[in-house]
């Protein structure tokens, strides 16, 4: 595509994907020192993030649950992270069930 | 004279007949759809007879399709412009056979019967249509050719298609020891080699352990003990409610594939039986020779019949006449020998009796005579 474009300056109708923008990137090609920016330029609104959770549960969804022989792993890991999840909320509570004062 | 009375009233008879017949041909015509009563009307009768079958035959409807199969109407769901469209492109198309859709614009609901003297290759139908509309729409006056342009678009502009959905994948992503995704394994391959994650999980536990961010209280012996449990279960049933579900999801997609195939079976059964009737439309000529055939032999029975009818009819007048004209000259005859009798008796006189019955005595006497000298 980009040898292409270079070589007919006259067209307007090749837009140039040379250069990505950097919303348009994905979280594992981001370099970690643009990952305070990227974050930044995250859309927080509620509708955004209504979006954000709608996508990551299809992507879930599409490629754990939703095939022709579905395994355990699909939902052991729902209830996996469920478990780690309600730990970290309960752990204010567990704390006092520590056998060491220092650690 | 007499004969060329008979010889008229034959030749008269035969003209009734012909007449008669090229009716019945009429008849025959319009139930049969065969336009040929001209043939035999020429053929039984006389040049009289032919002059009104052929005036006859004209007058017979012209060959009437026979009704559509019902298959034909399957592709009905087509929008009813691409036929009047085609009748519309076949006004303005060059050649024969415009007079047959001419006749004003046929219903839409005309089916997709084939008109070979109109296209060639009615799959083609389409193609040539979107050809020919630009012509036909230029050929037609201008409020009609507004009503037509619209239909022309395509009627589907969105992203909508009307194929099937990809199938599902047949497994999930892989996902080890039923609780870490596969991927991650492969994120840290390339750097720790096959041992990294496994490592970094001893790690973590032995951290988390040490530093009591995770507290082992009561909770652990029993998740522990439930843990046990399940894996045991899972381990040990897993299989088999696998299969089982696995049973499950193919007899529902056997069940639909074979209704799928069932459809598609009779989609095709109902194609050749199609076939078959397109190709039993061919007979057709066939048939109505048979027909014309019969019907001829029927009306040169019933000529014949007639024939010998009026033959009895006129041989028992004429014998009539002959009998009376016999029974006449025989009764003058005898009339006539009883009158010469009754005067010939009256003429003999009593005289000449005796006279003559003194001779017929001598007469005998001499044979008497003649006799006796003999023996």
């Amino acid at each position: 595509m980009s040898p292409r474009c270079r070589s007919l300056p006259g067209t307007s109708r090749w837009r140039s994907h040379r250069v990505m923008l950097l919303k348009d990137t994905k979280l594992m090609d981001v370099k970690l020192g643009q990952l305070g920016t990227w974050l930044a330029m995250r859309d927080f609104t509620p509708r955004g993030i209504l979006g954000a959770i709608r996508r990551g549960y299809d992507r879930y969804y599409n490629k754990y649950i939703n095939v022709r022989k579905g395994g355990l792993g699909g939902i052991s890991m729902v209830l996996a992270g469920y478990a780690v999840l309600s730990y970290v909320w309960s752990y204010s509570h567990i704390k006092h069930d520590r056998r060491r004062k220092y650690h | 004279m007499q004969a060329g009375a008979l010889g008229g009233m034959f030749h008269s008879g035969a003209a009734s007949a012909a007449e008669s017949s090229s009716s019945e041909a009429a008849g025959a015509a319009v139930s049969g759809g065969a336009g040929g009563g001209a043939a035999w009307g020429s053929g039984s009768g006389g040049g009289s007879g032919s002059s009104m079958a052929a005036a006859a035959g004209p007058a017979a409807p012209p060959t009437c399709l026979p009704p559509p199969p019902p298959l034909a109407r399957a592709p009905a769901p087509r929008p009813p412009s691409p036929r009047s469209r085609e009748s519309r492109a076949a006004i303005s198309a060059p050649g024969g056979g415009g007079h047959r859709t001419g006749r004003g614009l046929p219903p839409p609901l005309l089916t997709a019967f084939p008109r070979p003297a109109l296209l060639s290759c009615p799959a083609m139908l389409s193609r040539l249509v979107l050809r020919a509309a630009p012509a036909a729409l230029r050929a037609l006056p201008p409020p009609v050719a507004v009503g037509v342009m619209h239909t022309t678009r395509p009627l589907h502009t969105t992203q909508q298609s009307l194929a099937p959905l990809p199938p599902l994948p047949e497994k999930g992503g892989e996902v080890r020891h039923g609780l870490i995704p596969e991927e991650f394994f492969q994120f840290l391959y390339p750097k720790t080699g096959v041992t990294g994650p496994y490592m970094l999980g001893t790690g973590l536990l032995l951290y988390f352990l040490s530093k009591e961010i995770y507290v082992v209280n009561h909770e652990t012996a029993a998740a522990a003990c439930i843990l046990t449990v399940i894996i045991y279960g899972i381990k040990k049933f897993g299989g088999n409610v696998a299969a089982f579900a696995d049973r499950l999801n193919e007899e529902k997609l056997a069940a639909v594939s074979a209704l799928k195939n069932e459809s598609i079976q009779a989609l095709q059964t109902a194609i050749e039986e199609e076939k078959k009737e397109q190709w039993r439309v061919e007979g057709r000529t066939y048939l109505f020779d048979a027909k014309r055939n019969n019907i001829a032999m029927l009306l040169e029975t019933n000529y014949r019949e007639r024939l010998l009818m009026v033959y009895n009819e006129v041989k028992k007048r004429l014998d009539y006449q002959v009998a009376m004209q016999t029974l006449k000259r025989q009764k003058e005859q005898e009339h006539m020998i009883q009158w010469v009798e009754k005067n010939v008796v009256q003429s003999i006189t009593p005289q000449q009796q005796k006279e003559s019955i003194a001779k017929c005595i001598l007469d005998l006497k001499a044979l008497s005579k003649s006799v006796h000298a003999a023996v």
